[in-house]
């Protein structure tokens, strides 16, 4: 490790390095999502994002005819620490909304 | 003062965010609100005035004013805009990162 040279993507989280300061697309458990900006993270996941946008997804199943439905709920948050065991995936945002 | 194996960032963050308002997001969905008292290396906070977000849901600490909140329960932590400094933040996420 003579020379460290910032800009090179050597492992995983040199990937997310690069997303610092972008906005980013989360994926936790318990089926929540948030979008938000990369403020920053260490080898956890743990992140603080900034202007955040969480969905959470749930689906109810109807009595009589068994269909499923899908609902989801959104918050809006300033600033928000996340801890780093919820993280399932960090990617650039997916242009679904 | 060196904590190996455990990352500085968050922890130093924290320190600095004594005596501000946080609101805690647990697993459980129970969500409270109170100053930060104190965090240590595991990210365990310690708060103080402390009133649960939907009192109505959660009746049963209305009587907790203080509490200590075991880091490994913690989803989310929101907090004050006076308390981020995005560029230190920067900065400190690649001097960390490249350790890791």
């Amino acid at each position: 490790m003579a020379t460290e040279d910032d800009s090179a993507v050597k492992e995983p989280l040199d990937l997310i390095r690069l997303s610092l300061d972008e906005r980013i697309y989360v994926k936790l458990r318990s089926d929540r999502e948030l979008r938000g900006k990369l403020h920053a993270y260490d080898q956890h996941l743990n992140m603080i994002l900034g202007d955040v946008e969480e969905v959470v997804t749930s689906v109810e199943i109807d009595d009589e005819t068994y269909e499923e439905i899908v609902k989801t709920s959104k918050r809006h948050v300033q600033y928000l620490f996340v801890r780093g065991d919820g993280v399932i995936l960090v990617s650039p945002p997916l242009r679904t909304s | 003062m060196l904590l190996p194996g455990f990352a500085m960032l968050f922890f130093s963050y924290f320190k600095e965010l004594v005596g501000k308002e946080v609101t805690v997001e647990l697993k459980n969905d129970l969500a409270i609100t109170g100053i930060l008292h104190s965090v240590d290396q595991y990210l365990n906070i310690k708060l103080e005035n402390t009133r649960v977000v939907d009192e109505a849901k959660y009746p049963h600490m209305l009587s907790v004013k203080n509490c200590f909140i075991r880091g490994s329960v913690v989803r989310y932590v929101q907090l004050p805009p006076d308390g981020v400094d995005v560029d230190i933040l920067h900065d400190a996420t690649r001097r960390e990162a490249r350790g890791a």
